[in-house]
C-alpha cells in the first residue's frame, strides 16, 4: 500500500499509510469526544481528513466559496517583533507593519497592540497605543482591532502586589490562595475595562481579549465581567480568545452566572463568552507533540464543531503554533498549516480563524 | 489565528482559507463579523448589499472592478480612488451600519450633521 510523508505533532516528518492515517483520524476525534463528552467526526469528515493526509500534496485548501474571515492576534509582532512571537524583526514600525498586512497579504482584519501585548505593562503608555490606533484608522479600509492579554499572571508577586498562589498552594494554604486571586481579579477586570474604553473612544473596530485563562478560572471570570462591561456600555464589540482548551481550575469555585469555571471545555466556554456579550469567540485546541498531525487536526476538528454547531456568533478557532492541529515549531510547514487551515473550516465549520 | 513566522502562518492561512481582505469583500464581511452575524449570514447580506452572488465576494477578479466602481477602497494604489477613512464612511453607507472611525469623523467635521466641513 502507498504511504504519505506527513508530520507529527512537533512538525517532524513521518510516513503513514493510509489506513494508518485513517486510524489516528478515528483516534484523534474519539480523544476530543471522550474528554469533552462531544459527538466524534462522522464518517463523511473523517474520510475528508483521510483524503487530505493521505495526499502527497503540499498545499491544501478550502472549497472556492468556503473562504472565511481571519482576525489576527498578537498584532504585527510576526512582522517586528523577536523570537518570543516566531517574529522577524523587520526594520519597519507598527504602522507600516499594519498597511502591509492589509496591502500585501490581503489580511480580513488587522490588530494594534503593545508588543509586550500583556494589559498591564500596555496601561502605562496607553497614549502612545491610541495615537497609533487613531493615525491607522485614517490610512486603513479594514476593520482594526486593539489587542492584549489580560494576563493575569503579572499581578502576582514578583511581577504584581498580590500574593502568588503558586507559592500559597503547595503550602496547603488553599483560602488564601484563593483569596489572592479572587482580590487579583478585581485588579485585572478594573484594568481590562479601562484599557478597553481607551479604545472605544479612539475609534477602534473591536477590542481583542487574547490568550484568555492562561492563569485559569480567575482570569476567565475577570475577562468575561470586563467584555459584559464593554459590550454593553460601548459601541465597540469584544473577541475573546482563549489560552488553552480547558479553563484550569487553579481556585475552582469560581462561577460565572451560576456556572463553575474550572474545568470547562470549548462548546462550554463558548455559551458563557457569548452571554457576556461577545462579538467572536476564539476557542483553542492544544497539540500532543508526540501524536501526529492527523490525530492532532481530528481532535481539533472535533472540539470546534461542538463550539460551531450550537455558536450564534462567529467563531475563529485559534491555529497558532502548538494549537488547533498546527505543529508545536517556531518555523510553521505550509503542509500542515493549510491542512488545518482548510480543517477548522471545511469540517469545523469556523467562521474564521 | 495565532503566532508563528509570517510566511509560514498568516501568509498560509491567508492562502488556504482566507476571503482576502480589501483584494476582494474579506473586510466587508469581517466588518458584519462584528456585528455577530456567522459566516453564511455574513456574506449573504455583503452580496446583497454590493449586488453580487456570494461566490464573487471572495473572487478577486470580480471585486476589483466592484470595488473601483463603489470607490469603497482597492489593495492596490490608484490614484484618485477613495483612501482610508474616505473608503470607510462609504462603506458605512453601503452597508447601513456604524463604524466607530467615522462616526467619530462626523463628531469631529461636523459632517453627519450637514455643517460645512
Amino acid at each position: 500500500m502507498s504511504k504519505t510523508v506527513t508530520r507529527m505533532g512537533d512538525g517532524s516528518s513521518v510516513v503513514l499509510s493510509r489506513d494508518e492515517i485513517r486510524r489516528e483520524v478515528v483516534e484523534g476525534s474519539e480523544a476530543a469526544a471522550v474528554k469533552a463528552k462531544i459527538p466524534a467526526l462522522e464518517e463523511n469528515e473523517v474520510d475528508y481528513l483521510v483524503d487530505m493526509f493521505a495526499s502527497p500534496m503540499r498545499m491544501w485548501s478550502v472549497e472556492r466559496g468556503h473562504e472565511a474571515v481571519m482576525t489576527k492576534d498578537g498584532g504585527t509582532n510576526t512582522l517586528i517583533s523577536s523570537r518570543l512571537s516566531s517574529g522577524i524583526a523587520a526594520p519597519i514600525g507598527r504602522e507600516t507593519a499594519v498597511r502591509l498586512f492589509e496591502r500585501a497579504f490581503a489580511f480580513d482584519s488587522m490588530e494594534v497592540g503593545h508588543i509586550d501585548y500583556s494589559v498591564k505593562p500596555s496601561k502605562f503608555i496607553v497614549s502612545v497605543e491610541q495615537e497609533h490606533m487613531e493615525l491607522l484608522q485614517h490610512t486603513t479600509v479594514f476593520p482594526l482591532f486593539y489587542g492584549f492579554m489580560p494576563n493575569l499572571g503579572l499581578y502576582y508577586r514578583p511581577d504584581g502586589q498580590f500574593e502568588n498562589p503558586s507559592d500559597l498552594l503547595p503550602l496547603g494554604k488553599i483560602d488564601a490562595a484563593r483569596r489572592t486571586q479572587e482580590e487579583a481579579l478585581e485588579a485585572c477586570h478594573d484594568d481590562v475595562v479601562w484599557q478597553s474604553r481607551m479604545f472605544a473612544e479612539t475609534g477602534a473596530d473591536a477590542i481583542n481579549y487574547d490568550t484568555v485563562a492562561s492563569t485559569g478560572d480567575a482570569e476567565f471570570l475577570a475577562t468575561l465581567r470586563a467584555t459584559r462591561t464593554i459590550s454593553s456600555e460601548t459601541d465597540m464589540p469584544v473577541e475573546v480568545s482563549m489560552a488553552a482548551e480547558m479553563v484550569l481550575g487553579f481556585h475552582g469555585e469560581l462561577e460565572y452566572e451560576g456556572t463553575r469555571l474550572a474545568g470547562l471545555w470549548p462548546h462550554q466556554q463558548m455559551k458563557l463568552v457569548e452571554r457576556a456579550g461577545a462579538a467572536i469567540f476564539g476557542p483553542v485546541v492544544n497539540n500532543n507533540s508526540k501524536k501526529s498531525c492527523a490525530w492532532n487536526v481530528a481532535r481539533a476538528a472535533t472540539f470546534v464543531k461542538a463550539c460551531t454547531a450550537e455558536a450564534t456568533i462567529p467563531i475563529h478557532p485559534n491555529v497558532g503554533n502548538g494549537v488547533g492541529g498546527v505543529p508545536m515549531f517556531e518555523v510553521s510547514p505550509l503542509d500542515m498549516v493549510s491542512r488545518a487551515s482548510a480543517a477548522m473550516i471545511e469540517i469545523g465549520k469556523a467562521d474564521g480563524l | 489565528m495565532g503566532t508563528g513566522d509570517p510566511n509560514g502562518m498568516g501568509m498560509a492561512h491567508a492562502l488556504a482559507s482566507s476571503m482576502g481582505g480589501i483584494k476582494t469583500a474579506g473586510d466587508l464581511v469581517a466588518r458584519m463579523q462584528l456585528r455577530k452575524m456567522r459566516l453564511n449570514e455574513a456574506k449573504q447580506y455583503v452580496a446583497e448589499k454590493l449586488g453580487v452572488s456570494v461566490l464573487d465576494l471572495s473572487d478577486s477578479t470580480v471585486m476589483r472592478t466592484v470595488r473601483e466602481e463603489l470607490d469603497i477602497g482597492v489593495v492596490t494604489a490608484v490614484p484618485g480612488l477613495a483612501k482610508g477613512l474616505e473608503a470607510k464612511a462609504r462603506i458605512a453607507d453601503l452597508l447601513d451600519i456604524h463604524i466607530n472611525s467615522v462616526e467619530r469623523l462626523k463628531a469631529k467635521t461636523g459632517l453627519g450633521a450637514g455643517a460645512p466641513a
